[in-house]
């Protein structure tokens, strides 16, 4: 019985430490929430930390990050309203999710003057016509990753590839429905946002063909898998590719030029924010080309920034895996958000791929 | 004197009230919905007619069955042998320490030691089998599955090994019983107990995984856990979700009573030998 009382107060006696110190820690580092603060709700390590000193140091306002590691979390966080944030960053579909909900204040693109910067081919796009509520941050394709040691670059320039006999086993998918179902609707020559009954399910046929080609169909491990040599293909997004080719020279990364999904990451103000000033002026600052390049540069993902494009090294300007030729940007489809019906039809449908077993 | 134990009972019924009871009607509730918060039992009628969620049903089922199986063919005996030991303390400390290790962090050491670079293919290579596919497959799924759940398994047995009166076996032994019929006429029926307590705390969180599924069977393997987690993750359609909860429960409180009803039948067995004796 004492020995349990003994450690009983020592665990208490540690939670009041551990509770003082951290209280002493955040006190130090300056966390208010006063006028002069920007409340910043973005991806984990998804910007250059060099440049939020910068924009603290030229415009005297506080940054405070915040991250979320998916769009539906970001969605019902902004949605209760718990935190006032100034600035999100969510992908395309979920703008347009945000917008319906009402959740998003316009943005006045005349108090923007590094707005010209940004490319026309990324602007007005179905999401978001006329950019009314939403300003390019980054994009990105979906696309195949193969290892140059058992995979020739001519084995796998387009999508119908995949179902060779020869990559029996081979295969690694990412863990989402609208992409695994996009990509075989792409093949089949039809567009990602199908909504009709017969064309998912001649698609469904058809990916159900491929589960003798997967070996597993995973989420972020993917990267960690194909770093390894643990297998020779995957079909993931070009951000995750870029980590992946940083650390395994011998992986490169292919867009079909049949088409491909193309995702747009933009900064959105939300209803709670309350620091609109803050927020116009880090959108504006984000936009200047030397920033916009040098957060390119560091994050790895394609800017949609032309005068940053420019700026950047021309290893990375001209390299086609991650600024694709403009024919197949052309091609390049956003998801819409199909609504909850259809949603669930394309989940049902990669349930039943996941299940199929040759 | 009964006021005041009345009295110290109430936190127990909040606890039980808001914590098991109410989540498990939220669930219930949740199911008989659609996505507009009508009545409907259209969501039962999906599960029943759907392909997809029976053969995921059947493949729940049969994965937990074999678990279950695996780990009760090798607790048994080693809970047997450990009862014999002499530093019984020490070795079921060493079945109890990988309980203490987070689930998580032991799947991925596992992937570790199965990637084609782990240490198994490189022992496989070494002894001249070669390179082989070991995770992503069901006996890589069978394999962790079942040692992350041996635990559980082996320490209800001991500890019905440990309370059999050694006498009784003894006696079996002195009245010419061979072990073998001692073990199966008297020790094994007498530590069923055991076994079925085991069974419960194995079959019925087997039924569910869903972390494993995915990291180790590479989402080659599917379950009932991963629907749920879909539906309220990527689907948001909780209504399902729920219904597939819901069936999940029944079929936990199914086992429930087929491992208890028997237990209850042979006592009555036993009682009515004993009046006739």
């Amino acid at each position: 019985m004492k020995k349990i009382m003994m450690m009983m107060a020592t665990i208490l006696a540690l939670c009041g430490v551990l509770f003082i110190g951290s209280k002493q820690l955040s006190a130090q580092a300056g966390a208010t929430t006063q006028a002069n603060t920007l409340n910043l709700y973005n991806w984990g390590d998804y910007i250059d930390p060099a440049l939020l000193k910068k924009f603290e140091k030229q415009t005297g306002y506080h940054v405070q990050y915040e991250t979320f590691d998916s769009n539906e979390a970001m969605f019902t966080k902004i949605k209760q309203g718990g935190t006032a944030y100034d600035l999100a960053i969510p992908s395309d579909y979920m703008i347009e999710k945000m917008k319906k909900a009402k959740l998003l204040l316009p943005i006045d693109q005349q108090k923007l003057s590094n707005f010209k910067y940004l490319d026309q081919h990324f602007l007005d796009q179905s999401f978001d016509r006329g950019n009314r509520y939403s300003i390019p941050y980054f994009w990105g394709t979906l696309g195949i990753i193969y290892n140059d040691q058992q995979v020739k670059a001519s084995e796998v320039q387009h999508w119908d590839d995949l179902w060779a006999p020869k990559w029996q086993n081979d295969l690694m998918l990412v863990d989402s429905a609208r992409d695994i179902l996009g990509m075989t609707l792409i093949s089949q020559g039809q567009s990602v946002n199908t909504t009709d009954t017969a064309i998912l399910n001649q698609a469904s046929r058809k990916l159900d063909r491929l589960s003798i080609n997967v070996k597993a169909i995973v989420a972020d491990e993917i990267k960690t898998y194909m770093i390894q040599n643990e297998a020779p293909l995957a079909v993931t997004w070009s951000g995750e590719a870029a980590e992946m080719i940083e650390q395994n020279q011998h992986l490169h990364y292919v867009v079909p030029s049949e088409g491909s999904n193309a995702w747009y990451d933009n900064m959105v103000i939300p209803k709670t924010a309350k620091h609109q000033k803050a927020a116009y002026a880090f959108i504006n600052f984000m936009l200047a080309p030397e920033n916009a390049a040098q957060n390119a540069e560091y994050v790895g993902y394609a800017t949609p920034n032309k005068a940053a494009k420019a700026l950047l090294p021309r290893k990375i300007r001209d390299d086609r895996q991650f600024y694709p030729p403009l024919s197949t940007v052309e091609k390049l489809e956003v998801y819409q958000d199909l609504g909850a019906t259809k949603v669930e039809q394309y989940n049902d449908l990669f349930l039943k791929f996941k299940m199929y077993r040759q | 004197m009964k006021k005041s134990k009345q009295f110290f009972m109430v936190p127990y019924f909040l606890w039980i009230a808001l914590f098991v009871v109410a989540p498990l009607l939220l669930i219930l509730y949740q199911s008989l919905t659609d996505g507009q918060g009508h009545f409907t039992i259209q969501n039962y009628l999906t599960y029943g007619s759907s392909s997809v969620y029976l053969k995921m049903s059947l493949n729940s089922l049969w994965y937990a069955f074999l678990i279950t199986v695996i780990t009760l063919l090798i607790s048994y005996p080693a809970a047997y042998i450990l009862s014999r030991l002499k530093h019984q303390q020490l070795w079921l400390l060493l079945i109890i320490l990988p309980t203490w290790i987070n689930l998580l962090l032991k799947a991925y050491a596992f992937i570790g030691l199965f990637s084609r670079a782990g240490a198994v293919n490189h022992f496989l290579m070494f002894i001249g089998i070669g390179p082989k596919q070991i995770l992503f497959s069901d006996f890589s799924f069978l394999l962790v599955a079942s040692y992350i759940e041996i635990p559980f398994m082996i320490l209800p047995i001991y500890n019905a090994i440990v309370q059999l009166d050694p006498a009784l076996p003894n006696a079996s032994r002195d009245l010419g019983a061979s072990p073998w019929q001692t073990f199966r006429l008297v020790t094994f029926p007498l530590t069923l107990s055991g076994v079925k307590a085991g069974v419960q705390a194995v079959f019925i969180p087997s039924l569910s995984l869903f972390m494993l599924t995915r990291l180790i069977g590479g989402n080659r393997v599917i379950t009932l856990g991963t629907a749920i987690e879909e539906h309220f993750l990527t689907t948001m359609n909780w209504g399902m979700g729920s219904t597939i909860g819901v069936i999940l429960i029944v079929m936990m409180f199914v086992i429930m009573i087929l491992t208890n009803d028997r237990k209850k039948k042979r006592r009555e067995v036993l009682d009515d030998e004993k009046a006739t004796h």
